[in-house]
């Protein structure tokens, strides 16, 4: 949109990667005299706002000089030796698929940290709070960015100690089984797992093919590698990401690490951890081993398709009177079901689907940002998240007691249900046209039967949202209940992007979808656009 | 040293002409051992201090004299007849090894030095730790069977008395007595075997072994042969601590002095890995279809028994650190093991030119660097809770952050997760020489085993950041910084001023020198990886 030079370029990017990971040090030491503030704690919290908001600042920017007329190039690029010995270079560079991502996870950080900000996290010292925020943020922003396969697994698994102490340390363990240390670990290990095995399928790629250019193997399009090789890295590769996506049946970590999580986590979590395992599947698997996707796509699809009809069950089942079911537990498992569509978008192969994958990718992140941060609020207004204790024996009445919270909160809700018009629509919908006719290779009759499953689940997904809004939101208001405060400017100021992206991508998808289509076109086509 | 196998070219020049610098590493540390030896006698008590002086400016001198040696050119000790065979050979291989040994042995002195002294004979104490340092810097640069077992004894001996040495401790005499046993068990197999390679090729250095297993030995003697590669084999696994032959190590560790425990797990096992390596890459690569599945599966056992033990170590048990340190050093050794057991599979390389060996050197260069560190932390804890065991770290955040940091970073590295980028990137390594030589299944053993350590290093750290049991106990440790109190309140886990810098004074310097030493070195390392890596990439002899 602006001409800015291509130096300049590289250097907003770098200072991307690298802005928090110096600031996550500097939030460790002693402030500097005249920025010491009213207390040591509000200086490190005002330093962290300060760094995520260069870093948000600094992709704006980004975005505002790539060249929105060639998405599919990948821009901004450097490239420089780091490891000669392993043949890892510092190849960072963004093309329309990272793009989108990198400043979802740049605005959400900076909410995040806007939020702790005015409300501190209880728990350690906000020093390490926001050493670990910004620690988590530069894996995250590396993620998205590297363009090596080493480097992507590096920065895959750097968000797992800060994530791991995020949810140890500042977590809550009401509704947890076993308490915030045992989601903590549960959350680190299952990952570690999935992504050691991750770490041999990329060697067995990179050591087969004689490079761990992502690049370099894109343009290849699988063609230097078997087969086997490419079924044996797929499955490998595919089973780490499946973890952190979280693919059903290896979910069973995501709902008990959201409960416990803090606010800041949980956002953060669904908004931007879960991306990376599904940009895994879109950057890696899709133009690297296409033969070995080939042979794993009816299966994955599945697995989708079963993941949305499992996690709209689960959330049907958790919002039952008497169930006992947790808010944020309910919105783990729409998570699931989320991700399944997906999953399923990336599984049919073609660009429709994939498209659509990575749009559904940013709403979801858009809008179960802004559900978990709803939710939070309403658990530190009522004391619990536990539906049942919250809405009695008629509803919470939140649109009686604190309008403007429930109002967002319906908004937030019916975005995710998929209402035409707001960014969970089109995602889901793209997916869906995507298995109605998948790749060539493909079994047809089956895409269709999942696709039919899928439509089905968002029938599910619907109901249990809408009695979500009728506990929560709904209800006789209490005659002598204590005065609950509504929303605060700070949580507006801390929504607000998130409710005015979310309406943009729903009535204005060509936005997004204008930047992803060259670059997934590209992709699938085996580098030749 | 000068083995002259080969008495039939005597008619030859029996004079041989001595590189003294090629030989300077191991000859400067054995040199300052006998100073120090015959200084204890006239040294008098209040100036003792003055012979770990001596030891560090040795070990100093030594490392400061791989300098010139950095082309990795030089040889000596050759056959008159032939001078490609040489019995000491200084090449990349060599001076690697003896930099890590020697400055294993140098953290270990200042380890000791901050540790304090006082239950140890200090004179005894140095000059056998320049001796065991001096076998096993000559180690790595031999290259003829009597001289490795020679060089491989020199640097075993000392070590048991040193970790007999403390003074009216059972624990320590016991400890000592089953390393002892067990490595001269392990050295009576090892000669053995040597003596029937020996037997089988007539020769006792490597290359001509090499050569003369190739190139077929007779019929009748065959079966003489690989019982003498499998004996001398077994022999350096016993003193690698691989899986079954692991069971003295942690009574060991826990048995012996602190420092010294730190010495075995670095020390020790690069003595052991690199003669494992000069002996079955160098000498029997002929055999490498029968040692390398063979070693695949000790890799496979060892990191398992080990990660699976230190998993099982409870926190409130006496000493459960080092009990920890010391199996996972032996999970650690598993890993090791895993390039060397590629370099069996790598075919088309008969030379032991193999790319493989050189993960396991900077691996190993890495496991000492992060392993020291830690054996540092646990040094300095110890000074103030003498049980030692992993209850007492809870809290050491609001002690002493720093030290805190540091310590979390070391088990962050042994894990190998990031920010432990250089332990992640040496894993890497690891990993891909097992994919490269087609040893899935081994590599999917390794990655199960790396999420079980994650396990208990996590654990480790995350108790340094619990907050303190109780305000009393933490205000007792820490003298007069009462008023900071130890409860959970913002800011106490990072406030560098105030009570840190109090206690941050009673650190003893050479303590303080050594965990920044391994930390600047391990931070280092972690923004640059090549600087170890590189041995990764290049072959080595």
């Amino acid at each position: 949109m602006i001409d800015i030079s291509e130096s300049v370029m590289q250097f907003l990017l770098a200072l991307i990667v690298a802005g928090p990971l110096v600031g996550a040090v500097a939030a460790l030491l002693p402030a500097p005299p005249g920025l010491r503030g009213t207390s040591p704690d509000q200086a490190v919290l005002r330093h962290g706002v300060t760094v995520t908001g260069a870093v948000l600042l600094a992709a704006i920017v980004l975005a505002l000089g790539f060249d929105h007329d060639r998405p599919s190039r990948i821009q901004a690029t450097t490239d420089i030796s780091w490891i000669a010995a392993l043949d890892v270079r510092i190849h960072l560079g963004i093309d329309g698929i990272s793009l989108p991502l990198l400043v979802l996870t740049a605005l959400l950080t900076f909410l995040c940290a806007l939020y702790s900000y005015f409300k501190q996290p209880k728990g350690g010292s906000p020093k390490a709070f926001v050493a670990l925020l910004l620690l988590l943020e530069s894996g995250t922003l590396a993620t998205f960015a590297v363009l090596d396969l080493i480097l992507f697994f590096l920065a895959f698994e750097m968000v797992l100690i800060p994530m791991y102490f995020l949810i140890a340390r500042w977590g809550g363990s009401e509704g947890v089984t076993g308490g915030r240390q045992a989601a903590a670990w549960k959350f680190i290990l299952y990952t570690l797992l999935g992504s050691v095995v991750m770490l041999l399928g990329l060697l067995l790629i990179g050591l087969r093919a004689g490079t761990f250019d992502m690049v370099a193997l894109a343009t290849d399009n699988g063609r230097g590698l078997s087969t086997s090789v490419q079924v044996i890295a797929v499955l490998a590769i595919g089973l780490g990401l499946a973890v952190k996506t979280p693919m059903w049946p290896l979910h069973s970590w995501l709902p008990d690490a959201h409960t416990a999580a803090p606010t800041v986590g949980s956002v953060l979590l669904a908004g931007v951890l879960l991306k990376m395992g599904t940009y895994g599947f879109v950057r890696i698997i899709l133009p690297v081993a296409p033969d070995g996707m080939r042979t794993f796509a009816p299966y994955l699809a599945a697995f989708a398709v079963v993941g949305i009809i499992y996690g709209s069950l689960a959330c049907l089942a958790l919002a039952k009177q008497g169930a006992g079911g947790d808010l944020k537990r309910l919105i783990a498992y729409s998570s699931v079901g989320h991700m399944g569509f997906v999953l399923l978008g990336i599984a049919t192969m073609t660009p429709t689907g994939v498209n659509g994958a990575l749009f559904a990718n940013i709403a979801h992140g858009l809008i179960t940002g802004l559900l978990f941060f709803l939710v939070g609020a309403v658990k530190d207004r009522y004391g619990t998240a536990d539906l049942d204790t919250l809405a009695g024996a008629t509803g919470a009445a939140l649109y009686g007691r604190a309008p403007r919270l429930g109002a967002l909160l319906a908004f937030a809700v019916v975005a995710s249900l998929g209402l035409p018009g707001l960014a969970g629509f089109w995602g889901e919908m793209l997916a869906m046209f995507g298995a109605f006719d998948p790749a060539d290779g493909l079994s047809r009759p089956a895409f269709l039967t999942f696709m039919a499953i899928a439509g089905f689940g968002t029938l599910l997904t619907a109901a249990y949202l809408l009695v979500v809004v009728r506990r929560v939101c709904m209800g006789a208001r209490p005659q002598e209940a204590p005065h609950l405060a509504d929303v605060q400017t700070y949580e507006f100021a801390a929504w607000t992007p998130l409710v005015a992206l979310t309406v943009l991508a729903g009535l204005w998808p060509a936005v997004l979808l204008g930047l992803t289509d060259p670059a997934v076109q590209q992709l699938l086509a085996g580098g030749k656009s | 040293m000068t083995v002259a196998a080969e008495s039939a070219a005597g008619a030859a020049s029996l004079v041989q002409s001595v590189d003294w610098l090629a030989i300077a590493p191991p000859t400067i540390t054995a040199v300052a051992a006998l100073i120090v030896l015959v200084a204890d006698l006239f040294v008098p008590e209040h100036r003792k201090p003055l012979l770990g002086v001596l030891t560090i400016a040795g070990l100093a001198a030594a490392l400061a004299v791989l300098l010139p040696l950095r082309h990795g050119d030089r040889s000596t000790f050759c056959l008159p007849t032939d001078a490609t065979v040489c019995s000491y050979t200084a090449d990349h291989f060599a001076l690697v090894v003896q930099f890590l040994v020697l400055g294993g042995a140098l953290l270990t002195a200042l380890l000791t030095l901050g540790g304090g002294t006082r239950r140890l004979p200090v004179g005894e104490y140095w000059f056998l730790l320049l001796s065991s340092a001096a076998g096993a810097a000559l180690l790595p640069a031999s290259r003829d069977l009597a001289t490795l077992v020679v060089a491989l004894e020199v640097a075993s001996l000392p070590a048991f008395a040193l970790v007999g040495l403390r003074r009216g401790d059972r624990l320590s005499s016991e400890a000592a007595l089953k390393f002892f046993l067990s490595s001269v068990v392990a050295t009576a197999v090892m000669l053995l075997g040597v003596s029937f390679v020996y037997a089988t090729t007539g020769t006792l250095h490597l290359t001509r072994i090499a050569a003369r297993l190739e190139a077929g030995v007779p019929g009748q003697l065959a079966t003489l042969a690989q019982a003498g590669v499998a004996l001398t084999l077994v022999g350096f696994a016993f003193k690698t601590a691989a899986a079954p032959f692991h069971f003295w190590v942690p009574d060991t560790y826990v048995g012996a002095p602190l420092p010294i425990a730190a010495y075995l797990s670095v020390v020790g096992k690069a003595v052991g890995f690199s003669g494992l390596i000069l002996v079955a890459v160098v000498g029997f690569p002929s055999y490498a279809d029968v040692w390398g599945p063979v070693l695949a599966v000790l890799a496979a056992l060892t990191m398992t028994v080990g990660n699976v033990a230190a998993l099982r170590q409870s926190a409130a048990r006496a000493r459960s650190a080092v009990r920890l340190l010391a199996w996972s050093s032996v999970g650690q050794a598993g890993y090791l093991l895993v390039p060397i057991a590629a370099a069996g599979y790598a075919d088309g390389q008969p030379n032991g030119s193999a790319p493989p060996i050189g993960s396991t050197v900077a691996y190993a260069l890495m496991y000492a660097v992060v392993n020291l560190g830690a054996f540092a932390v646990v040094a300095l804890v110890a000074r103030t809770k003498p049980l030692n065991r992993l209850s007492d770290y809870q809290g050491l955040a609001a002690r002493r952050p720093v030290v805190a940091l540091a310590m979390a970073f070391f088990l962050l590295c042994l894990a190998g997760l990031p920010p432990g980028v250089i332990g992640l990137f040496a894993k890497v390594t690891v990993f891909s020489t097992a994919v490269d030589a087609g040893l899935g299944w081994l590599a999917v053993v390794m990655a199960v085993n790396v999420v079980i350590a994650l396990y208990y290093y996590l654990q480790w750290a995350v108790v340094l950041f619990r907050a303190p049991e109780g305000a009393d106990e933490t205000a007792a440790d820490r003298g007069g910084a009462v008023e900071t109190g130890g409860l959970v309140g913002p800011g106490v886990a990072g406030e560098p001023s105030g009570p840190g810098e109090l206690v941050i004074r009673e650190v003893p310097a050479a303590l303080a020198v050594a965990i920044a030493l391994t930390a600047a070195a391990g931070v280092a390392l972690s923004g640059a990886p090549q600087l170890v890596l590189r041995f990764a990439g290049t072959s080595l002899f």
